[in-house]
């Protein structure tokens, strides 16, 4: 990385940390940065917890593991996006193209809807990588597994799974689950606690960190899969391996938030405008502007209509949608 | 075919292609093609559209795995050497490439470099010095900083040869790089690979055009149907009969009136 590079990190770092720091301060029943933080620290064996215990549940159990889980799937899915669309060349890509939402989704109305939720994380899970590995197997009936076979096999049982997850949500949901449902879907970190945390925050460190650590490599796709052969990358290895990460890590996050949508779309054209297209730099910023844009966007969803929470993927489109419009405005302007 | 055996003995070892079998998919596009391209030269390959030019260049590059045959380059089996290894003794200047990146034309040269990099972080010393050098040999220096989308055709061609010198290949091959380019930046072109051949780099390319390459190229290598028909000197080598054969036009040896040197001249068949 240049330097500048690492001036841009090292301050987006701090954002980071400011922002998490804020977001777990800021909600219904008003708290000082200070003394969250302090809290925090508490917790940590520093320094006495200036807190009573309702303060101190609401913060230690409610919004500090929501806040840590929104950053984790932030920084995953603006990462995972950066990577896809590198990878199949690709303006359009995200982290669900492959089929990986529709899968997870289907996985989890299924659970949702038989009402054994506790297993939901886990048929999310299941149902992303089964939805990925059709995906493949689809692309490779089809012939050679080329980027651009692969995503018009994605767009196919990314139909299929949403047809299927609309059917069983059609036969089957009453009442309240119609709610619980809708909230999966549109994408939310309501109900995160520390299991939540431990497992976005672990697959980000486990998968995200060795892909940032990696993406180099991904400069070389710039002009397409020939020329990164004749640098002497090794195309179908690398590309099977990133996508293989990306892939685990994005069924890893939606079984913890759903399909959030637009971070992974959004956010790296946004930070690519900025930080230029070569990966050493542009991963690293990409993954802490997500985690960022997302403990933003999760705090907007549960305080601009309070009491009442919106499920953060509105937000997430609602902001991205327009952001996205006016990226592609510049772009034409500008080349 | 004696002029080969003379390089050969004169001790210079080129590019030696032999029994060279390419399937893409199921098709096989290249059938056991034979050729030497003798070092420190240029050797053009011709041929119509579909002959199989781009194919065999994409096997010597590493781009698409031969089905059967061998590739030696300098006395060494390209075949056998790691895939970094190779791409910095060879490098390929495609045909007509794009991106819809925002990248700038250094960052493009950079590319370049990529076989040198250290593989987890780390730096690769000797990149800076390189992407300067390759900028100015390639005449690309003057527009480094702009973006790569903004650039005319020829001066994306100079910059995917600078992207190529950049990996300091002893072996440089290019797919039609005179493509929409016009006649003044096809000449300069040629002038350019012209001075790398005299400091030692073989040099093999493509060309659609006849003339061109019969005025420019130290050697030729005529390719249909994805076999080598003919290959040796421009001059003893394209005889009329077999460019009648290959091409289906009617071809004539002259003197150009403007630089005095022997001129193929093209037409199509008398009516």
């Amino acid at each position: 990385m240049s330097a500048r590079a690492v001036v841009a990190a090292v301050v987006l770092s701090a954002l980071l940390l400011a922002s998490l720091a804020a977001a777990t301060a800021i909600g219904s029943s008003g708290l000082a940065v200070g003394d969250v933080a302090r809290a925090v620290l508490a917790h940590l064996g520093i320094g006495t917890n200036p807190l009573g215990p309702i303060d101190d549940g609401i913060v230690w159990e409610l919004r500090l593991p929501r806040v840590l889980t929104a950053a984790a799937v932030g920084a995953g899915l603006a990462l995972v996006g950066a990577i896809m669309q590198a990878l199949t060349a690709n303006q359009l890509a995200d982290p669900y193209l492959l089929g990986l939402s529709s899968g997870a989704s289907l996985g989890a109305v299924s659970v949702l809807l038989l009402g054994v939720s506790l297993l939901l994380p886990l048929a999310a899970f299941l149902g992303a990588i089964a939805a990925l590995a059709i995906t493949l197997a689809l692309a490779g009936a089809l012939g050679r597994i080329t980027p651009s076979r692969t995503v018009l096999a994605g767009v196919a049982v990314s139909a299929l799974g949403t047809a299927l997850t609309s059917f069983v949500i059609f036969w089957t949901a009453r009442g309240d689950a119609y709610q619980d449902v809708l909230n999966w879907l549109l994408g939310s970190v309501a109900g995160a606690r520390w299991p939540q945390v431990a497992v976005a925050v672990g697959g980000f460190v486990v998968l995200g960190i060795p892909l940032i650590a990696n993406g180099r490599v991904l400069d070389a796709f710039a002009f397409g899969d020939r020329m990164a052969a004749s640098l002497g990358v090794n195309v179908t290895a690398v590309r099977w391996t990133l996508l293989g990460a990306s892939a685990v890590l994005t069924g890893i996050l939606v079984s913890v938030s759903g399909s959030i949508g637009f971070v992974g779309l959004v956010l790296p054209h946004a930070v690519r405008l900025i930080a230029g297209p070569r990966h050493g730099r542009l991963l690293p910023l990409v993954a802490l502007v997500g985690a960022i844009y997302l403990v933003w966007a999760d705090t907007a969803a549960r305080t601009l209509l309070a009491p009442r929470e919106l499920p953060v993927g509105i937000v997430t489109a609602l902001v991205g949608a327009p952001v996205f419009a006016l990226l592609l405005a510049r772009r034409r302007g500008g080349a | 075919m004696s002029w080969m055996r003379d390089a050969d003995a004169s001790g210079g070892a080129g590019l030696d292609v032999r029994g060279l079998i390419v399937r893409v998919g199921r098709k096989e596009l290249v059938h056991g093609a034979a050729f030497t391209a003798p070092p420190g030269a240029i050797t053009a390959l011709l041929g119509p559209n579909g002959a199989g030019k781009s194919t065999i260049l994409r096997a010597i590059a590493g781009v698409e795995s031969p089905a059967a045959g061998a590739l030696a380059f300098g006395g060494e089996d390209l075949l056998g050497l790691r895939r970094r290894e190779r791409a910095r003794r060879v490098a390929f200047v495609e045909q007509d490439v794009a991106t819809d990146l925002p990248i700038d034309v250094r960052d493009v040269v950079a590319l370049g470099r990529t076989p040198y990099e250290p593989r987890w972080g780390g730096r690769d010393l000797g990149a800076p010095t390189a992407i300067d050098a390759a900028l100015v040999a390639a005449r690309a220096e003057g527009f480094a900083e702009r973006r790569f989308a903004s650039l005319s055709g020829g001066e994306r061609q100079r910059v995917m040869l600078a992207r190529a010198l950049a990996q300091e290949p002893r072996l440089l091959l290019l797919d039609e790089p005179t493509n929409h380019l016009d006649v003044a930046a096809q000449l300069e072109l040629l002038v350019l690979l012209r001075e790398h051949t005299s400091r030692g780099m073989t040099i093999v390319t493509a060309l659609h055009d006849l003339s061109l390459a019969a005025d420019q190229a130290d050697a030729v290598v005529v390719i249909a149907d994805g076999r080598v028909v003919a290959s040796g000197p421009a001059r003893t080598t394209l005889t009329p009969e077999l460019i009648r054969d290959v091409y289906g036009v009617t071809a004539s040896w002259t003197e150009n009136p403007v630089t005095g040197r022997p001129m193929l001249a093209l037409g199509h068949p008398a009516a």
